[in-house]
């Protein structure tokens, strides 16, 4: 009634193609331990049953595999965990001169030699910073001798810089004699407004080292300090090493937006003119232009009517004027924000500088400083954002004529405050000047050749930081997401990251500090393209069980069958085996 | 990450002791230059003049236009410092980036009935429409559209940056520069229209932000989101084009034109009633003119229609009247000026009030409207028709996907709405006379007539077999089936198995057939196998 025969077809028939192999299985097993031979047929189902096994596995599984792997191309993983822990070495190098009678003669005859005085900069921070002062010592030249024995130190400076120009980051110093009257008697040294000083010589047996330790102390203050580089970390460092109540200078960018806003809330009694045109190009594009190594700027101006203050200032009595105090300035931007307008046309920070003339109203309107008494420019700032200056209308005006007054703003008072502002929301603060050292006054645009180059060493360092953060964390984010996809582009954005900082830390190390800077701009926005690549994304959000589900229909009907049908041979030729043994 | 903005921001007043040592440097700076040789009193060169138009609609609808147009004497092209006066930064920063011609931006809401509210000033699609003529020194023209589409989608809070090269075109023939143009090398032009574009009040916030006098004074008071987006119809456009500065046209001035047009319901926002005025449709009145513009009017139209003797009441009454023929057709406008001090000085603000004068008529209308899955909808009307005379009325529907649970059988057939119901009063031919009630045949006496000059006809209209939209209601069967071909698949293998086994131990244990055999056997008493 059930027969062999009738029962192979009806298994195999569910099972569809690959049941052949199962379904002429039971045949040759029943065969073989009833008795008769092996028949045909029965090999042939199993070699056919082996066959789609066989290209199940080889065809099969490496074309699936191939088609839905993801592609990452490779990525110098172990350079980049090298980067992390960077020794950057920042070479400064310090041209000493000496003019006769500066030293001992018999010190003189050593000259020319170099010294080279390294010193680790204590930071909190993974990557060890080293600064290292070479100074190249020599006679001076006929020409600086001319110079430097010049009446005073302004008409000196003036004929040592003419003939030439220096490198970025280099420093030269003018060692003088004791008593020359170059400078005013009490002061050992001088501080110029290029890359030059001039330190007093002494007659000492000792006398290398103790002009040494001064230059360093001058070199000091126009080149590196510890400040300057805590500053240009302070996004990196520990909140404990960098406390908030210190200055985050702006992140390092290629470019700037600078917008000037006049603010005038109250159009129909003040009709309120600004120059700003004319003082745009007096001040603040000189001072720009000094800056222009550091990055790409552009000025914008405009005016906004009825944008009001987001605080009530409070009256005053005794003088009947209204004041903002220090608790409350923070809530004064946010308001205002809103109508400054985002800088639709660049992705560069922008820093706003707003002129406020305070509403009829509310007018004559002072900000108190924490102590109560009122700020003498009437302005503030707010760090990586821009300045706020108050403009009172003169109170004589209101009787003089009638609504709306005409106000003319006086522009050299508001860009001295702009300026200010500007220059400490670049981090350009004042150095720490060596006790009994002039400083030169200021060149006409509002920054010193050695103030720049401060900044550019402080600005290469901060880059190279985020660069190598930036490149760390994607390499930790792409090799613990296995299924983020790495793409050529990516990988050559990655490689060129990596060689930029390589290269920016080499020219550090060799003291060449515009190459370095530019070198470590790239390594910031490769790295930068890179991290926010779009491709990255494409795939993070498939997650596994969705992938099963997909497989599973597919593969589970075939590869059941396949599986039994392997089993069921391995199980029957062993069976053939241990009677084959039986035999024997 | 490293890119990311560190979020804090402090504040620190001027007198902290690092400013105090950076301020006197920066006064020696500026003192060796001293004040520059600058004149002062340019003569402005950028005017800004607004206005709105109020059009009562013959539907019993109002529409208002807003206009806002400034004006900048200024070539804006690649200036190194721009300096913003009326004319927002934010635009003039893309003309001059983005190297542009003219720009043409807008954002709707519904569609103008041309029908129903005769021809609009301004005329925009549906969704968002963006038309953009580039400078001829543009050189990868599609490049900037896609940049100048995503900055446009930050600035004005709208999925512009979906505009790409699949919904882009170049027209040829219909988009002319609206501006001064010495060529119009089409090449230049680039066209998007975003037609499932919501427009709504995050769209609005920044165009009112362009506003010189921004939502403070002026016209501009009035744009209150609630209001604005409360109507059958709202578009607002940005237009950026180059004019002549002067009549002999020897160099150009910028002009931005900011407008915005809303139709007023008069059955939502006015409860039935066309009576209209400022602060009915906008909840605000106009208190004074923006001090920035040089020109601040609110037209009325206050052209007599003379259809069905309807007269237009303007209150309070206008100084001045303007008169032109618009779109073809005579106008009359009430004007009344802002800068006028007589206008605003009586009552501290003015509210405009528009009453429509109109004689009694004897119709009678009864709406019930629908609610959904409770009750239908129900209309009656009582009309008089004149003779020889066809009157139709339409009822729109408005199609929707019902529950699942609650489609018919046979879905696609199609669901009914009942038919309409005629009940008319027709005059007789001839005069009859009374009847008895209890006499007459039966055909003839069911409605009650009262006199013999009219007889009771009620007529029923065809029912109406709407199509709505079904879902596809096979995807449920494709699941099971899919479901089933897996168990099945599951099943066969494991029966095949099942198998398998039980021929194995055939031989040791004799099999079923043979157990049966000897069931029988020893039932008949005969030995087993």
């Amino acid at each position: 009634m059930l027969t062999n025969a009738g029962r192979g077809p009806l298994g195999a028939g569910c099972l569809g193609f690959s049941a052949s192999g199962v379904g002429r299985a039971p045949v040759s097993v029943s065969s073989a331990s009833v008795g008769p031979p092996v028949t045909p047929e029965v090999v042939r189902g199993k070699r056919a049953a082996l066959f789609f096994a066989a290209v199940a596995i080889v065809l099969g599984l490496p074309l699936w595999w191939k088609t839905t792997e993801t592609y990452r191309a490779s990525l110098p993983y172990s350079e980049i965990s090298e980067l992390n822990a960077l020794q950057l070495r920042l070479r400064v190098p310090v041209t000493v001169v000496f003019t006769r009678e500066s030293v001992p003669l018999d010190d003189q005859e050593k000259l020319p030699f170099t010294v080279v005085r390294e010193r680790e900069i204590p930071l909190k921070y993974k990557m060890k910073i080293k600064c290292r002062f070479q100074k190249a010592y020599r006679r001076a030249f006929d020409h600086e001798e001319e110079a430097l024995s010049s009446g005073n130190v302004q008409e000196a400076e003036a004929m040592l810089t003419v003939p030439q120009e220096q490198a970025e980051g280099s420093l030269t110093m003018y060692v003088i004699s004791e008593r020359s009257s170059l400078l005013p008697q009490d002061t050992m040294s001088y501080i110029g407004p290029k890359r030059t000083a001039v330190v007093r010589g002494i007659m000492h047996r000792e006398a290398f080292n103790i002009i040494g330790r001064r230059i360093i102390q001058v070199a000091q203050a126009m080149s590196l300090t510890e400040d300057v580089l805590a500053a240009a970390l302070a996004d990196h460092l520990p909140e404990d090493k960098w406390s908030s109540d210190k200055r985050r200078p702006l992140k390092s960018s290629l470019g700037y937006e600078i917008t000037f806003s006049l603010l005038n809330p109250d159009p129909k009694s003040h009709s309120v003119h600004w120059d700003i045109e004319g003082a745009v190009r007096q001040y603040v594009q000189p001072f720009l232009n000094a800056l222009s190594a550091a990055g790409n700027f552009s000025v914008d101006s405009q005016i906004l009517y009825y944008a009001m203050l987001g605080v009530n200032p409070r009256f005053d009595p005794t003088s009947s004027s209204y004041y903002l105090d220090t608790h409350s300035l923070p809530h004064v931007i946010n308001p205002v924000e809103s109508r400054l307008g985002s800088s639709a046309a660049s992705l560069y920070p922008v820093l706003n500088f707003l002129l406020y003339v305070p509403e009829l109203a509310h007018s004559p309107l002072y900000i108190q400083d924490k102590d109560g008494a009122p700020v003498a420019t009437n302005a503030f700032h707010s760090p990586r954002w821009g300045g706020i200056m108050v403009y009172n209308v003169d109170s004589k005006a209101y009787n003089a004529s009638e609504l709306p007054v005409r106000v003319e703003v006086d522009m050299v008072r508001v860009m001295e405050v702009f300026l200010a502002q500007l220059r400490l929301l670049f981090g350009i603060a004042q150095p720490q000047v060596p006790p009994k050292c002039l400083l030169s006054g200021p060149k006409s645009e509002g920054l010193m050749t050695w103030e720049l180059d401060r900044l550019l060493w402080a600005r290469s360092v901060e880059n190279l930081a985020t660069a190598t953060t930036t490149l760390t964390s994607l390499a930790q984010l792409l090799g613990k997401i296995s299924n983020i996809v790495i793409k050529d582009d990516v990988a050559s954005e990655v490689y060129s990251a990596v060689a930029a900082v390589q290269k920016a830390a080499e020219e550090l190390a060799s003291g060449h500090l515009a190459s370095a800077f530019v070198a470590s701009q790239e390594a910031v926005m490769s790295s930068e393209r890179a991290f926010f690549d779009p491709s990255l994304l494409h795939l993070l959000y498939f997650p596994d069980d969705q992938k099963f589900a997909i497989y599973i229909p597919l593969f589970l009907p075939m590869a059941v069958p396949i599986l039994l049908s392997l089993v069921k041979i391995f199980l029957e030729t062993r069976k053939s085996w241990k009677n084959l043994e039986k035999t024997d | 990450m490293p890119a990311v903005h560190g979020g804090e921001r402090r504040w620190e007043a001027e007198a902290a002791p690092g400013m105090a040592a950076a301020r006197p440097l920066a006064l020696l700076v500026l003192l060796v230059l001293g004040p520059g040789g600058w004149g002062f009193a340019d003569p402005p060169r950028d005017s800004l003049r607004e206005e709105l138009v109020i059009t009562p609609l013959p539907s019993g609808d109002v529409a208002a236009t807003f206009q806002f147009r400034t004006r900048w004497d200024s070539e804006l092209q690649r200036e190194g410092v721009s300096h913003y006066r009326l004319f927002p930064k934010a635009l003039g920063q893309l003309i001059s980036k983005y190297s542009l011609r003219e720009l043409h931006l807008s954002f709707t809401q519904g569609f103008w009935r041309t029908r129903y509210w005769g021809p609009p000033f301004l005329q925009a699609p549906s969704g968002a429409e963006l038309w953009v003529w580039f400078q001829d020194t543009v050189t990868d023209v599609d490049k900037s559209w896609k940049e100048l589409s995503n900055v446009l989608s930050g600035i004005f809070c709208a999925s512009l940056n979906f505009i790409d090269s699949t919904n882009t075109v170049i027209p040829t023939a219909s988009f002319k520069p609206l501006g001064l143009a010495n060529d119009t090398d089409h090449y230049f032009l680039r066209y998007a229209v975003l037609p499932r574009e919501v427009v709504c009040t995050e769209n609005l916030t920044p165009w009112k932000k362009l506003l010189p006098c921004s939502s403070k004074a002026g016209l501009s008071v009035l744009l209150k989101a609630d209001r604005l987006f409360h109507t059958s119809y709202h578009s607002q456009a940005v237009h950026i084009r180059p004019v002549c500065r002067n009549a002999h046209c020897t160099s150009i001035s910028w002009e931005l034109r900011q407008t915005l047009s809303v139709v007023f319901d008069a059955f939502i926002t006015g409860q039935g009633k066309k009576d209209w005025s400022l602060f009915r449709m906008f909840s605000r009145t106009l208190t004074e003119p923006c001090p920035l513009a040089s020109e601040s009017r609110v037209y009325v139209d206050i052209t007599s229609y003379n259809q069905d003797n309807e007269t237009l009441e303007v209150n309070p009454l206008p100084t001045t009247t303007y008169q032109d023929v618009i779109l073809g057709t005579r106008k009359t406008y009430a004007v009344y000026d802002l800068h006028d001090t007589a206008i605003i000085n009586n009552s501290r603000n003015l509210n405009l009030q528009l009453k429509w004068k109109k004689p009694p008529e004897n119709g009678y209308i009864h709406y019930q409207p629908a609610q959904d899955r409770l009750q239908p909808h129900l209309l009656e009307m009582l009309i008089q028709l004149p003779a020889n005379s066809v009157t139709k009325v339409s009822i729109q529907f408005e199609r929707a996907l019902l529950k699942w649970t609650e489609y018919t059988p046979d879905p696609n057939h199609g669901f009914y709405v009942s038919p309409s119901v005629l009940s008319a009063l027709v005059p007789s031919m001839v005069a009859a006379k009374p009847v008895d009630w209890e006499e007459s045949p039966l055909f003839n006496s069911l409605f009650p007539v009262s006199d013999g000059s009219n007889y009771f006809v009620r007529l029923y209209t065809e029912p109406l077999l709407v199509n709505l939209p079904t879902p596809d209601f096979s995807m449920p069967y494709n699941v099971i089936c899919l479901t089933c071909t897996v168990v099945a698949v599951c099943y066969g293998s494991f029966y095949n198995l099942l198998t398998r086994t039980f021929r194995i131990e055939e031989p040791s244990t004799g099999g079923l057939a043979k157990r049966l055999a000897n069931l029988i056997r020893r039932a008949r008493g005969v030995p087993p196998l």
